[in-house]
């Protein structure tokens, strides 16, 4: 134990220096850094939300209800496709998670060409055809479509993927700076965006889904008649959105509409939507790419003077009349709006519709201030206890205890250092972890000086004590920091965000607290002794 | 030289540490019963991060008027809301129970809190809220981690020792979890995400001083095969004080700086732990120890070989 060969002696030098030199981008600013030529190291560490400021989000995917949606869309190519080939049902619709169809007559033969199969064999082979990745379920009459647990699969991934494509597309709109969007199990978003304070607006934007359809009105109720209890066939009751003007001056409650159920157009072939103006009023000016302007510009020509209704998640959001056929694929929304109402609108409809609702689990904001005061508290905790400790070494073990200490420096160097390299995100429990690991590392050189301790008092040559004393409080060491080690790698598993962040901080501290105390401290001794050729330890 | 260089234990100490195990059982049994029954009669004090529901710390302009400002937010129908003076005069912590109507209904809430106070704050420093579904995911991750983190600490102290050692240590370290638990449920100290993360540090920092000392005894196991358990127990206890000591010590100084000078948004993290290095050093020489003897260690070592560390070459004679 007190012998070092060459290499290993290169070894420790390297790894201090190399911890040095990560450690040292922490000193300088940004600008600073980035004037540096490429080749010095640039990582440094990250602020978690709690200590810069910022907000975090935490998004659910609601994919249960895109996968509704889609089961709707099938029942409406299963009723199409029934009624090409005349066959009847009595039943259609989606019941939970599958597709149900009860087929009339279904031991009817086709009357002629079809081969002189059933009802319920063709219908049965026409829905295996119709979509892939579903499964078809013959029973009786019954005949239930659902899609496979591999489509499934693949379709809500894709609806998150989408949807943190959006979530990027909103956040972006907004301006802020360094977003992250992460994906978090199968149906979650981490959304961290540093320095936002105030994230009602980004809340309220997230909220909404942002599906624009264009529909025309049922033309049996028009606008102003009372509308029906239940919608007649082919047509749906649409809200209308509440008017903040009129609401004012106690007039009207919300305005129902009967709409024909066919889409228009939808807000997917829009190109542009920009907050503006019309007559003093702001309005959202749209345009539609070359199908979208064909679909509107058809529909538009094919009914003037009609009124039409633009759905935003299902409420009505304007109901204009066309005034006259627009061919050019652009036009405006009117509708009553704020200017921040306008700028919004406009916003979603550029970033286009999520796949399916999302709901905000979570949240978590922390101002710049609460920031800027917990660094500094922090700073000052960490320097205190540092001294503190520092000092305690000193008196306790003597000239070992300033060995201690440079091993102490050093181990919080490899500490940033390592933090460093990692991208680690420090946080506030990261920087009580630290002021822990201060604690804490001594503990391995103490170990091994109350070895040398006793080792000399047994009546050792002080080499030899120093030896037997490193030598027995190996184990020891290796023992007693590995079992904490396994309760930090375990809470950097279970642990979120800012607990994570301590986590870190802590199993770093030990590996690097292990690695002073074994190697570097047991160096700086044994220079010592050699130099001094001293009769008796000074511990 | 009487400060320098400064020694916490004399050299050579004698204590009884073994022959204190009956007071020191009542004690820990005392220390149990009053956890427990307070864990069960009054119950923990859940932050948010477990019984959802929303935070927020809010700085206003001048010295704050915390009654007017409950008066107003009570007026909000929000159900119970709690404030409190937050690290200084003009800080104020905000919490509000979960509000129904799922994730939304939080939402909203927040919402209204920020118009009702309007100009009575300056700076909303905090704004934080979690939905039933979290919170619930939340305890499940915190439990599941806590007895992770125990197992994993008895397998290990397992294969490096022997059986008797690791039901030392397991009993130690519950001992400690449940006496943290007891210390919040007692004092009311709000139990969040970062309690956990304390109780998880303290296990660490407990299981770091236990093994500590079972590495001593395994090797004066070695060294001394004849010797009565209960001195050999001491002289392992004696002889590991000093180092004990002085690393609670330095943590100790750490932690004070962190609960004093660290803010107050960890500053009960700091408390709890502090707590922990006190009941970690307590229950690793009054606790782990008396448990391994009283499964009976001795005869299991000399009956068969006792496993890991390193040999005794040198010479046993002090």
């Amino acid at each position: 134990m007190i012998h070092f060969s060459r290499w290993k002696i290169i070894l420790i030098f390297a790894l201090c220096t190399l911890g040095l030199v990560l450690a040292a981008p922490n000193l300088f600013s940004k600008q600073q850094l980035a004037g540096f030529p490429g080749w010095v190291p640039k990582s440094t560490l990250n602020l978690g939300l709690d200590l810069r400021g910022g907000s975090h989000l935490l998004l659910e995917v609601d994919l249960k209800a895109a996968y509704k949606e889609r089961l709707t869309n099938l029942v409406q190519s299963i009723r199409a496709e029934l009624r090409r080939e005349r066959i009847g049902y009595s039943r259609i619709g989606a019941t939970g998670e599958q597709a149900l169809v009860v087929i009339r007559d279904p031991d009817k033969k086709a009357r002629r060409g079809r081969g002189g199969q059933t009802n319920i064999e063709r219908a049965t082979k026409l829905l295996r055809r119709l979509e892939p990745g579903t499964e078809v379920d013959v029973s009786g009459a019954r005949i239930t479509i659902k899609y496979t647990v591999d489509e499934r699969r693949v379709r809500d991934n894709q609806v998150l993927q989408q949807s943190i494509e959006i979530v990027r597309r909103r956040v972006d709109e907004l301006g802020t700076t360094e977003p992250s969007i992460q994906r978090q199990g199968a149906d979650r978003i981490l959304l961290q965006v540093p320095g936002l304070d105030d994230p009602e607006r980004l809340k309220k934007l997230l909220g909404k889904t942002a599906k624009m359809t264009f529909h025309l009105l049922d033309p049996r109720f028009p606008l102003g008649t009372p509308p029906p209890a239940v919608a007649p066939p082919g047509s749906f009751l649409a809200k209308h959105r509440p008017d903040k003007r009129q609401e004012r001056q106690g007039s009207p409650p919300r305005l129902t509409l009967v709409l024909k159920k066919r889409v228009v157009v939808s807000g997917e072939h829009l190109v542009d939507a920009r907050a503006a103006y019309d007559t003093g009023r702001p309005v959202v000016s749209f345009r539609f790419n070359t199908i979208g302007a064909r679909k509107f510009g058809r529909v538009t020509q094919e009914n003037v003077g009609k009124p039409f209704a633009i759905l935003l998640d299902k409420e009505v959001i304007s109901a204009p009349v066309i005034q006259g056929p627009i061919l050019g694929g652009s036009g405006i929304i009117t509708g009553g709006f704020t200017v921040q109402e306008t700028q919004d609108l406009s916003l979603l409809l550029r970033a286009g519709a999520l796949p399916a609702p999302m709901t905000i689990l979570e949240e978590r904001t922390v101002g710049p201030e609460l920031g800027a005061d917990s660094i500094a508290a922090g700073q000052i905790a960490c320097i205190i206890g540092f001294v503190l400790v520092l000092i305690f070494m000193v008196m306790a073990y003597g000239i070992f205890g300033v060995f201690a200490n440079i091993a102490l420096v050093l181990n919080m160097t490899l500490l940033l250092g390592g933090l460093s390299l990692l991208q680690a995100t420090l946080t506030l429990p990261g920087i009580a972890g630290i002021v822990l690991t201060i604690g804490m590392a001594v503990d391995a050189n103490v170990l091994i000086f109350e070895r040398i301790r006793e080792e000399v008092a047994s009546g050792r040559t002080p080499l030899s004590s120093v030896d037997a004393g490193y030598r027995r409080a190996l184990t020891t060491i290796i023992d007693a920091n590995l079992t904490t080690l396994i309760a930090a790698i375990i809470l950097f598993e279970f642990g979120s965000g800012p607990v994570k962040g301590f986590a870190v901080t802590l199993s770093i501290g030990l590996v690097t607290s292990m690695f002073t105390a074994i190697m570097v401290t047991r160096l700086i001794v044994v220079t010592y002794l050699r130099r001094r050729r001293l009769q008796a330890l000074p511990i | 030289m009487a400060v320098f260089p400064l020694r916490l234990v004399p050299p050579n100490t004698k204590i009884d540490f073994i022959g204190r195990r009956k007071a020191a059982f009542v004690f820990s049994a005392l220390l149990m019963a009053v956890s427990l029954v307070f864990f069960a009669v009054k119950g923990l004090n859940y932050g948010i991060d477990f019984k959802g529901g929303i935070l927020m710390e809010v700085r206003t302009p001048g010295a704050a008027d915390i009654d007017a400002l409950r008066k107003r937010l009570s007026g909000l129908g929000l159900g119970e809301v709690a404030l409190q003076e937050f690290g200084q005069s003009t800080d104020v912590l905000i919490r509000i129970e979960r509000q129904p109507g799922g994730e939304k209904g939080q939402m909203i809430a927040v919402v209204k809190v920020k118009e009702a106070l309007g100009r009575d704050v300056a700076s909303y420093r905090r704004t934080e809220f979690v939905g039933p579904k979290v919170g619930g995911e939340l305890i499940q991750a915190g439990i599941l981690a806590v007895v992770l983190s125990l197992l994993a600490i008895m397998v290990y102290v397992w294969f490096r020792f022997e059986w008797q050692f690791s039901i030392g240590a397991i009993v130690a370290l519950t001992h400690d979890v449940v006496a943290t638990i007891g210390l919040f449920s007692v004092l009311g100290l709000e139990f969040n995400l970062a309690t956990v993360a304390a109780i998880l540090t303290i296990a660490g920092y407990s299981i770091n001083d236990t093994v500590v000392v079972f590495d001593r005894i395994r090797e004066n196991l070695r060294k001394f095969k004849t010797m009565q358990i209960e001195a050999l127990l001491n002289l392992s206890l004696n002889q590991t004080l000093s180092r004990t000591l002085l690393t609670s010590v330095t943590t100790l100084l750490a932690l004070l700086a962190i609960y004093i000078f660290g803010g107050a948004v960890i500053r009960d993290f700091g408390f709890a732990l502090i707590w922990g290095v006190l009941v970690g050093t307590y229950s690793s020489i009054f606790v782990a120890s008396p448990v391994v003897m009283m499964l009976k260690i001795r005869e299991s070592i000399t009956s068969g070989s006792i496993g890991g560390g390193e040999t005794g070459q040198e010479n046993p004679a002090e």
